[in-house]
């Protein structure tokens, strides 16, 4: 399969990262052969294959459902690019 | 004051311990290195104050049980450090200063050791040549004009130009072995889990894995015991007892099986890789190794698998960087939804968004199940193999990467041709399988060229002895002019 220049600037869209028109053509040529390369993978048949979930012969581990952190406001905001009082700061979202 | 900066780190250990040489002199030897080799580009960050505050705190009060007593250590810019900017060589991180510290840094610490500086890498480790980073590409000291491999390219080439006596990187599809393959130096990706992922920024999480890159094995060793253990911080850290990698470090491998797989003799490969698998093939033969023909049938398929799950894991991991919660925000857009899309642009270069749009291609409606579950299928193919011939070898010798290191702007231009260095490293991490790769030789140019041992899952101490072995018997120079004094 190919991907053509409106798929990629709706995958652009669903990554939420804007794409300059001028660099379009590019990144569509260099996605196609990255893809063509990927498709080499068609050659095999996995019908029977299961995939792979883990490669740690252990399972997840689970730890109680309790607080063991907090009162580190500060500490979370201390890198925030806008910030008031005691929350982060985004443009206006509703009017 | 005898400059000690060309030394293995163990021997430095040994000066400190024998009182020859104090941290603080130690350090300020570095700090001169470290200043006069800024053409190299290898530093993003340097915290020369602290540093000597930390060795003169350990030399009024000198604790020598430790495995790295008093020992400077600048690290890969991708371990989160607590107060100390950690950029991920990534425009989106330029102003991030983490309030706590990755688990493995840490473990350094705690074996006092402190950092010098934090060193350059592929932007969010996404590259095998340092030209992806914000910061600039590193120069290779090997020689002007190469690149020092990637993505740890800033750690193989500060440590192949004594700027500091170790390093560690990460290690998602080659990030560790391919850049010690280019500068000649020592580097290991452990087994998936020995150590903590926690305060390492992501790239891919099942696959990501951090490790030593040193000038010798046997510092190696001291490294990773230094580094590893189970942290309950990372749901897949594996809980075992920590192994004396260092002090358990033998030499006799007389009658180890070494597994040679046929799928590693690659089209076009250059003659001299093949005629160094030989060498090291012979090195292992005459200590006794017994060397087996075996087949890794699934091998041409790990690159096009790897292309799959790396970039859906980093799609997933990079979603975080929305201009919000931490790093750079753009000025531009009218709502919200343009802000995320703007800062995003503006805050990656352009490797991260060809993975961020192919992670986000195949993870996507309708294509979920001709991409990723077909490549999870294929990289439980590609483990098998390994299992199966882990029945009957100890350990599997095969080149580190198909070349030396190549000119800086040399496969810029296509994404495919820069992807091809990882061709071998690759099924290891696919596998989760540890693998190390160790300087053998230099081709006609002068320049280093590696071989990789890969072990067993959790067999680290096996690779080590016969790479502690090989070491030994393959007369490994490495010539490093020191052309930018």
């Amino acid at each position: 399969m190919s991907l053509n220049k409106e798929k990629i600037k709706h995958v652009a869209k669903l990554a939420r990262i804007s794409i300059n028109e001028a660099k379009v053509d590019s990144l569509t040529k260099d996605l196609n052969s990255i893809f063509k390369f990927i498709e080499q993978l068609n050659e095999l048949n996995t019908d029977k294959v299961e995939p792979l979930t883990s490669i740690l012969n252990q399972s997840l581990r689970s730890r109680k459902d309790e607080i063991n952190d907090g009162k580190i406001r500060e500490k979370i905001l201390k890198n925030s690019p806008k910030e008031s009082e005691e929350f982060f700061v985004v443009p206006k979202v509703v009017e | 004051m005898v400059d000690i900066t060309n030394q293995s780190l163990s021997e430095i250990v040994d000066n400190v311990k024998a009182k020859k040489i104090s941290s603080t002199d130690l350090t300020k030897a570095y700090i001169k290195n470290i200043e006069s080799a800024k053409k190299l580009n290898t530093f993003v960050t340097t915290t020369f104050d602290q540093a000597l505050d930390k060795a003169k705190q350990f030399d009024a009060k000198p604790n020598y049980d430790q495995l790295l007593p008093g020992i400077p250590l600048a690290v890969k810019d991708l371990f989160c450090t607590e107060n100390t900017k950690t950029t991920a060589g990534s425009n989106i991180l330029n102003n991030f200063v983490p309030t706590y510290e990755s688990t493995v840094t840490k473990n350094l610490w705690s074996n006092g050791s402190f950092l010098l500086g934090k060193l350059n890498c592929d932007e969010f480790a996404m590259g095998s040549s340092n030209e992806t980073s914000f910061f600039g590409n590193v120069i290779n000291p090997v020689e002007d004009q190469l690149v020092p491999g990637g993505s740890s390219g800033g750690s193989s080439s500060a440590l192949a130009a004594d700027l500091t006596p170790a390093t560690i990187g990460t290690d998602t599809g080659g990030s560790i072995r391919q850049p010690a393959s280019f500068t000649g130096t020592v580097g290991l990706k452990p087994t998936y889990g020995l150590c903590s992922r926690w305060g390492i920024v992501a790239f891919a999480s099942s696959l990501d894995q951090a490790g030593p890159m040193t000038k010798t094995i046997k510092d190696s060793a001291i490294m990773l015991e230094a580094m590893s253990g189970f942290d309950k911080k990372d749901s897949t850290s594996i809980n075992k007892k920590k192994e004396q990698y260092s002090k358990n470090l033998k030499d006799n491998i007389k009658g180890l099986k070494i597994g040679i797989p046929k799928e590693y003799r690659v089209d076009d490969m250059p003659k001299e890789i093949d005629e160094l698998w030989e060498k090291g093939k012979k090195i292992l033969k005459d200590l006794g190794a017994q060397l087996i023909d075996i087949s890794l049938p699934h091998t041409k398929y790990a690159l096009p698998t790897y292309y799959i799950v790396a970039p859906a894991e980093a799609s997933s991991n990079l979603a975080r960087y929305d201009g919000v919660r931490y790093g750079y925000r753009s000025q531009k857009g009218k709502d919200l939804i343009e802000m995320y899309e703007n800062t995003r642009s503006e805050g990656f270069g352009d490797e991260v968004k060809r993975r961020i749009l192919i992670g986000t291609y195949v993870l996507s409606s309708g294509y979920y199940d001709a991409y990723y579950l077909k490549a999870q299928k294929v990289r439980n193919l590609i483990k098998k193999d390994f299992d199966d011939n882990f029945l009957k070898v100890d350990a599997i010798l095969t080149p580190s990467t198909p070349s030396s290191a190549f000119k800086i702007g040399e496969k810029t231009n296509d994404p495919v041709s820069m992807y091809l260095n990882d061709i071998f490293t690759v099924p290891v991490n696919l596998a989760g399988l540890p693998a190390l790769s160790l300087p053998a030789g230099l081709d006609k140019q002068g320049l280093p060229l590696g071989l990789q041992l890969i072990g067993k899952a959790l067999d680290e101490q096996k690779i080590l002895n016969i790479g502690f072995a090989f070491e030994k018997n393959c007369a490994f120079k490495n010539k490093i002019e020191k052309w930018w004094l």
